[in-house]
C-alpha cells in the first residue's frame, strides 16, 4: 500500500502544538512546527508514562534536535527519530507526514 | 597475595564511614566483614528525630545491602560480637559465629546512661538512641498525656521537642542549675530556659530524682531529693552517654578510668592491630559525642590500615555546635566556662528580642577562646572560622557580636579571607581547597557541590557558608553564577519578567526573536506563558499562547496518570450552598467521575476524558461555578474557618475576608501556586501559618503572616504586620504578590523566595510597608490591571465553538481514547493498573 491518508486542515493545528490522529488502530501524534513550517508525526503512546498523551506535550528544541516533552513526566522524544533523549534505549515509532495543498496527510 | 581481613564491630554512623573509606580507597586487597548489633545496617542517627515527624527508616538509611554486596563487604545483622581473643585474632558473636581478623576495628558507639534510680525499668521508661527506642516512645505516647525527659543537655532538649510534637504535656528535669550545662554559661542557659518555657515546655532544674513510683493522677510519680515530686505517664532518660567499651575491657584492651577505649593518634588501641573509632574511643582523655570527629577518626583509621606510613594523624576535633532546639537558635564554640586564664569577655544582651551573645577572647585580644549565642546564631560561621583558622580579630572584637544595625559588613570576615585549609563542612571534612577543586572539575551550584563533595549533606550547619565560598570562588574565576532560564534564554526569570514588562512584549514569538535562540522548550515556554499572563492577563488559550501552556493549563484541568483530567470548580473559602453541592453530585454521577474532598476545602472530580470536559464544565458554569485554577500556577484556595459568624470564639468574620481574598486574586498567574488561609481567631483552625498568605483575626483587625509552606519542605509563615484594617491588609497583599511575581524564580514558592531574598523579611517590610523604594503605587496598579482582566477560563472557552473543538482525543474522529480503562474500588471508578493499558503502537525497532 502506498497511500496518503488525509487527517485535517493545517489550520486545524494551532501553531507549534500537536493533535492526535486515528490512523487505523493506531494513535499518531502530529505536530505543526510553525517556526520551520514543518510537520512531524510520532506514536501518541508514551512508553514511560504508559498513556496515550504525547500529542499534548510541549514541543521545542534541545541543542539542534526538535523534540516533544511528554506531558506526564517530561521525558523528551526526538520528533525526527522517535528516540527518547533521557534513555536512548527507548524508541517510539515515527511516521511520514506531509502538507498537501493545506491538508495534513499521513503515509500509511 | 592473601587479602587483608578486616572485621568491623558496630555498623553505626562511624563504622559505616570507615567501611566506605576503605572500599573507596581499595577494595581489591581487603576483605571486610561488619557486625551490626541492630537489626539493620547503618542509619543517620543525627537525624533520628525526623523519624517521628514523617521520615521512614529507609529515608534515614546511610547504606543499603546492595552497596555492601557490590563491594564484597560481608555483614551480619542483629549479631553482637560477644568476645575478642586478641591472641588468636578472632571474635565470637551472639549467634555463635567465629571469625578471624588481621585488623579489628571497634566502632561500638555509646549507650544512653540511665541513672540508677529505683523504678527506672518500667514499661513506659525509655531511652533515645535507636529507631526501636523511637517506636517504643511513639507507642507509649499514644497512651500518655504527659512526658518527662530526664536530662537537659543537647539530646534531652531534642527528645523534649519530639515528645511535645507527639502531643504530650512536656517537662524537662535537670540536676544541674541550667540547661545545656556543657555548652552554655548561666545567662545563656537562663535565656534558653525562658524561651523554651514560652513554648510550653516546663523546665525543672536542680532536681535529683530519687525514685519512680506509681502516681496518683498520672501513671508515675517521680520523687525528688528536695521532697518535691512530679507526675507523668512516660519518662525518657537522656542523662548523657557512656562509651560502649565492655567488649574491649573483657579482652584486656586499655580503657580510660571513666570509660572509653584508649587510642593513639592513629586510632590504635593498646593492641596495635585493634582500632577504636567514634563514640567508643577515648583520645587524650576525651570522648567526642558528635559525628564529625568520628568521621575524622574513620578516615585516619582507614588510611592507617591501608598505608600506615602515609597517615595524617588524628589531632582532636572541634566540639562547637550550632542547633535549633525547640525552635530556639543556640550555638557554642570553644571553651566557655572560664577555664582559660586571663580572658576578656564581651556580652550583648537584648531582653526585647531575647538575644544573648557572649564572646570570650584571649588577654591580648588576638584569639577567640569561646562563644555562646542564644536567640541569634548568625555570627556562628564567622566566629568559628576565625577561631579555627587563627585569623586576626578586628581592633574592637565587640563588633563581632553586635547586631548589624547599619548593614555594613565590617564584622564579617569575608570568605575570601579564609585560608585554603579552612574546613567548611566538618561533617565531611570538606575544605575550602576541596570546594575550589570541585569548581575546577565543573561544579557550578550547590547541587553539584553536594553531589561531588558531600558538603552540606550531613548536619546541614555549613550550608550558608559553603554557598558563600562557592559563589565567591565562582565569581573569582569569572564564572558568572548561571541563573539562565534554559538554553534558549540567557536571562533569569526575573530579568525576563523585567524585559517583558518594560519592553511591553506580548507574545513568546516576539520575546524569542529579540532575546532568545532555538525554538524554546518545556521550561521556558510555560515560564514565559506565566509571566505574560501575570502582566497582561490575556485568555491563556488564545492561539498564540497555546503552545506555551503546560500539561494542565493546556486543557484547563490536571492531567492524571492515565491521561484523563480532574475537574475542580472554585468553592471560595469552602462555603457552598446545598443546591450547588447537589449539582456537583449530579455531574459526578452523570459523567461517572471519582469524587473526593480535597485538602484545600473543595471537591475534586477525577477521571474525565478530554471529550467530556466541555459538557461537564457547561453544567457547572450554568450552575454558577467558576474554574478553580487547580491546574494553574496561580491562586489555589483561600481556606477559612467559620469564624465569628458561627464560632463562639471568633473575633472577626473570617469567611467574608477569605471569600473576598479568593475572589480578588483568583486567576492571578504567579511563579508558583499560591495558597492563602484566614482564621477567625488565634486558635487558627484554618492553619493560616502554613500558607503563602495567612491572615489571623485579632480583636483589633488582622495579623498578616507571609511565606509559609506545607508540602515537601514545610515552613512556618513569618508574622509580617499586626492589627491591620481590611484596606491595609489588601494593600499589603497586593504589593507583596506583585513584588513576588516580578522577582521570584521559576517554580519558586514564596517560602523559598523569601529565604533567598537579600535582606530577608526586613527588606520586604521596607518595600511593602514603608515603601522605601517608592514602588507601592506601581505594584498596586499592576495588581488592579490584572484583576480587571479576570475571566473564568472555562466560561470563555465554552463560549467559543472553535475552542470547544480542541477538546477531543482525536482530530479526525469523535472516538475516545481506548487506552483509558477503569476498575472499581470502594464503589467508585479508579484507573486500571498500568500494565492493562493497551499498547497499540509497539515500535518495531528495539
Ligand atoms: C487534590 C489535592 C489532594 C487531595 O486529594 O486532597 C492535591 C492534588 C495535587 N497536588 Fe497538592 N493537592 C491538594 C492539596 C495540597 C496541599 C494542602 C493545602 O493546599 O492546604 C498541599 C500542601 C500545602 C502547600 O502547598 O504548601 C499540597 C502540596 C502539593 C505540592 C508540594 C508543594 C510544595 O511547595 O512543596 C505539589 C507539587 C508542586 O506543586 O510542585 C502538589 C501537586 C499536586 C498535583 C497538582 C500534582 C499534579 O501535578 O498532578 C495534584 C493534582 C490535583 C488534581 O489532579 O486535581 N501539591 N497539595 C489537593 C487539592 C487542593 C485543592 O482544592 O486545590
Ligand atoms: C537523637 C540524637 C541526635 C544527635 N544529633 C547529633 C547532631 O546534631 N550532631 C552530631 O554531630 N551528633 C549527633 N548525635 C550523635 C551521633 O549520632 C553520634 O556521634 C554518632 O552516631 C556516633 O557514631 P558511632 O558509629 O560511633 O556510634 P553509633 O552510631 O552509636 O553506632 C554504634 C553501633 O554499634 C553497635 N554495637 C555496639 N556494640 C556492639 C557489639 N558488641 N557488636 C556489634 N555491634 C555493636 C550498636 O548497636 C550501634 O549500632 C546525635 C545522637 C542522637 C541519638
Ligand atoms: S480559628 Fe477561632 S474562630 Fe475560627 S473556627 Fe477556630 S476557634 Fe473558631
Ligand atoms: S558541617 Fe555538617 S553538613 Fe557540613
Amino acid at each position: 500500500m502506498n497511500n496518503w491518508l488525509t487527517i485535517c486542515n493545517i489550520i486545524d493545528i494551532a501553531p507549534n502544538t500537536g493533535v492526535c490522529a486515528k490512523v487505523g488502530e493506531k494513535q499518531v501524534a502530529i505536530f505543526f512546527h510553525k517556526r520551520t513550517d514543518a510537520l512531524y508525526a510520532i506514536s501518541n503512546y508514551d512508553p514511560i508514562g504508559k498513556a496515550n498523551v504525547l500529542s499534548r506535550g510541549i514541543i521545542g528544541s534541545i541543542g539542534d534536535r526538535l523534540c516533544v516533552a511528554s506531558p506526564l513526566y517530561k521525558q523528551h522524544f526526538d520528533l525526527q527519530t522517535g528516540t527518547c533523549l533521557e534513555d536512548p534505549s527507548v524508541h517510539i515509532n515515527v511516521y511520514k507526514v506531509r502538507q498537501n495543498s493545506g491538508l495534513v496527510q499521513i503515509h500509511q | 597475595m592473601k587479602k587483608q581481613r578486616i572485621l568491623v564491630v558496630g555498623n553505626g554512623m562511624v563504622g559505616n564511614k570507615l567501611i566506605d573509606n576503605l572500599i573507596q580507597a581499595d577494595h581489591h586487597h581487603i576483605d571486610i566483614m561488619a557486625f551490626s548489633g541492630e537489626p539493620r545496617l547503618a542509619y543517620d542517627r543525627v537525624h533520628l528525630t525526623s523519624y517521628l515527624t514523617g521520615n521512614h527508616a529507609q529515608d534515614l538509611a546511610l547504606v543499603d545491602a546492595d552497596y555492601y554486596q557490590q563491594h564484597q563487604v560481608h555483614f551480619s545483622l542483629n549479631d553482637k560480637v560477644t568476645q575478642i581473643d586478641p591472641l588468636a585474632q578472632t571474635v565470637t558473636t551472639e549467634s555463635g559465629r567465629l571469625e578471624s581478623y588481621d585488623k579489628l576495628v571497634l566502632a561500638t558507639g555509646s549507650y544512653p546512661f540511665v541513672p540508677p534510680i529505683s523504678g527506672n525499668d518500667q514499661e513506659h521508661c525509655h531511652v533515645y538512641r535507636t529507631l526501636e527506642d523511637l517506636d517504643a516512645i511513639k507507642r507509649s505516647s499514644q497512651r500518655s498525656r504527659a512526658g518527662v525527659v530526664i536530662g537537659g543537655g543537647l539530646l534531652g532538649l531534642e527528645a523534649a521537642n519530639a515528645i511535645q510534637n507527639l502531643g504530650l504535656e512536656t517537662h524537662i528535669v535537670e540536676f544541674a542549675p541550667r540547661l545545656m550545662a556543657v555548652q552554655l554559661d548561666q545567662e545563656g542557659g537562663d535565656l534558653l530556659r525562658r524561651k523554651i518555657e514560652a513554648m510550653g515546655v516546663t523546665v525543672h532544674t536542680q532536681k535529683v530524682t530519687t525514685e519512680i513510683v506509681a502516681g496518683e493522677t498520672l501513671r508515675y510519680r517521680m520523687n525528688f531529693n528536695d521532697g518535691s515530686h512530679l507526675e507523668t505517664d512516660m519518662i525518657v532518660f537522656s542523662a548523657g552517654i557512656r562509651p560502649q567499651d565492655k567488649l574491649a575491657r573483657a579482652a584486656d584492651i586499655a580503657v580510660g578510668e571513666r570509660g572509653g577505649i584508649e587510642i593513639n593518634q592513629y586510632c590504635q588501641t593498646s593492641h596495635a592491630n585493634i582500632y577504636a573509632i567514634g563514640e567508643c574511643a577515648l583520645w587524650q582523655q576525651q570522648i567526642f559525642g558528635l559525628v564529625a570527629p568520628g568521621y575524622q577518626m574513620a578516615k585516619v583509621a582507614a588510611q592507617h590500615i591501608l598505608s600506615p606510613e602515609q597517615t595524617t594523624p588524628f589531632t582532636g576535633a572541634d566540639m562547637s555546635t550550632k542547633l535549633k532546639l525547640l525552635g530556639v537558635d543556640v550555638a557554642s564554640i570553644g571553651e566557655v566556662h572560664g577555664k582559660t586564664e586571663g580572658t576578656l569577655s564581651y556580652t550583648y544582651k537584648d531582653d526585647i528580642e531575647q538575644v544573648y551573645k557572649h564572646l570570650i577572647v584571649s588577654s591580648d585580644k588576638k584569639k577567640i577562646v569561646g562563644v555562646v549565642l542564644v536567640g541569634d546564631t548568625q555570627a556562628y560561621s564567622n566566629l568559628l572560622q576565625i577561631r579555627q583558622n587563627g585569623m586576626p580579630l578586628p581592633n574592637n572584637p565587640s563588633v563581632l557580636i553586635l547586631p548589624n544595625l547599619v548593614n555594613d559588613d565590617s564584622a564579617a570576615i569575608g570568605v575570601e579571607a579564609l585560608p585554603d585549609k579552612a574546613i567548611i563542612c566538618s561533617c565531611f571534612d570538606v575544605s575550602k581547597a576541596a570546594i575550589k577543586q570541585a569548581i575546577i572539575s565543573g561544579c557550578v551550584n550547590m547541587a553539584d557541590l553536594k553531589a561531588s563533595t558531600n558538603a552540606s549533606t550531613g548536619c546541614g550547619g555549613c550550608s550558608a557558608l559553603a554557598k558563600q565560598v562557592l559563589d565567591s570562588e565562582l565569581a573569582k574565576l569569572g564564572v558568572e553564577v548561571n541563573n539562565h532560564l534554559c538554553e534558549h534564554f540567557a536571562y533569569s526569570r526575573q530579568e525576563l519578567s523585567d524585559l517583558i514588562r518594560v519592553q511591553q512584549i506580548k507574545t513568546f514569538e516576539a520575546l524569542l526573536a529579540r532575546y532568545g535562540n532555538g525554538h524554546g522548550c518545556e521550561v521556558c515556554k510555560p515560564t514565559v506563558g506565566s509571566i505574560l499572563a501575570s502582566f497582561w492577563n490575556d485568555y491563556i488559550l488564545q492561539q498564540e499562547h497555546l503552545e506555551l501552556q503546560d500539561t494542565n493549563d493546556l486543557y484547563l484541568g490536571n492531567m492524571q496518570k492515565d491521561g484523563t483530567y480532574s475537574v475542580v470548580p472554585r468553592i471560595p473559602a469552602g462555603e457552598i450552598t446545598p443546591e450547588r453541592l447537589i449539582v456537583l453530585g449530579e455531574v459526578a454521577r452523570d459523567f461517572n467521575l471519582y469524587s473526593k474532598i480535597t485538602g484545600g476545602q473543595r471537591i475534586d472530580l477525577f477521571g474525565a476524558q478530554l471529550n467530556d470536559l466541555p459538557a461537564i464544565w457547561q453544567r457547572l458554569v450554568d450552575a454558577g461555578f467558576e474554574t478553580g485554577h487547580a491546574y494553574g500556577k496561580s491562586l489555589r484556595t483561600v481556606k477559612s474557618c467559620v469564624g465569628s459568624a458561627w464560632c463562639r470564639y471568633g473575633v472577626q468574620d473570617s469567611m467574608e475576608c477569605a471569600i473576598d481574598l479568593e475572589n480578588r486574586y483568583k486567576g492571578l498567574r504567579s511563579p508558583h501556586k499560591l495558597k492563602f488561609a484566614v482564621s477567625g481567631c488565634t486558635r487558627e483552625c484554618a492553619e493560616a501559618q502554613s500558607k503563602d498568605i495567612g491572615v489571623i483575626a485579632t480583636d483589633k483587625g488582622w495579623n498578616l503572616f507571609i511565606c509559609g509552606n506545607g508540602g515537601m519542605r514545610p515552613r512556618h509563615a513569618d508574622l509580617f504586620a499586626t492589627d491591620l484594617d481590611t484596606t491595609t491588609l489588601i494593600r499589603y497583599i497586593d504589593r507583596l504578590l506583585m513584588f513576588y511575581i516580578r522577582t521570584a524564580d521559576r517554580l519558586q514558592r514564596t517560602s523559598v523566595w523569601l529565604e533567598n531574598l537579600d535582606g530577608g523579611i526586613d527588606y520586604l517590610k521596607d518595600i511593602i510597608i514603608d515603601d522605601k523604594l517608592g514602588l507601592g503605587a506601581e505594584l498596586e496598579q499592576a495588581m488592579a490591571d490584572s484583576i480587571s482582566k479576570y475571566q473564568c477560563e472555562w466560561k470563555t472557552t465554552l463560549e467559543s465553538p472553535e475552542k470547544r473543538q480542541r477538546f477531543q482525543h482525536f482530530i479526525n474522529s469523535s472516538e475516545r481514547d481506548d487506552g483509558v480503562q477503569f476498575i472499581e474500588i470502594r464503589h467508585q471508578k479508579s484507573p486500571a493498573p498500568k500494565g492493562n493499558t493497551l499498547e497499540i503502537d509497539k515500535p518495531v525497532t528495539a
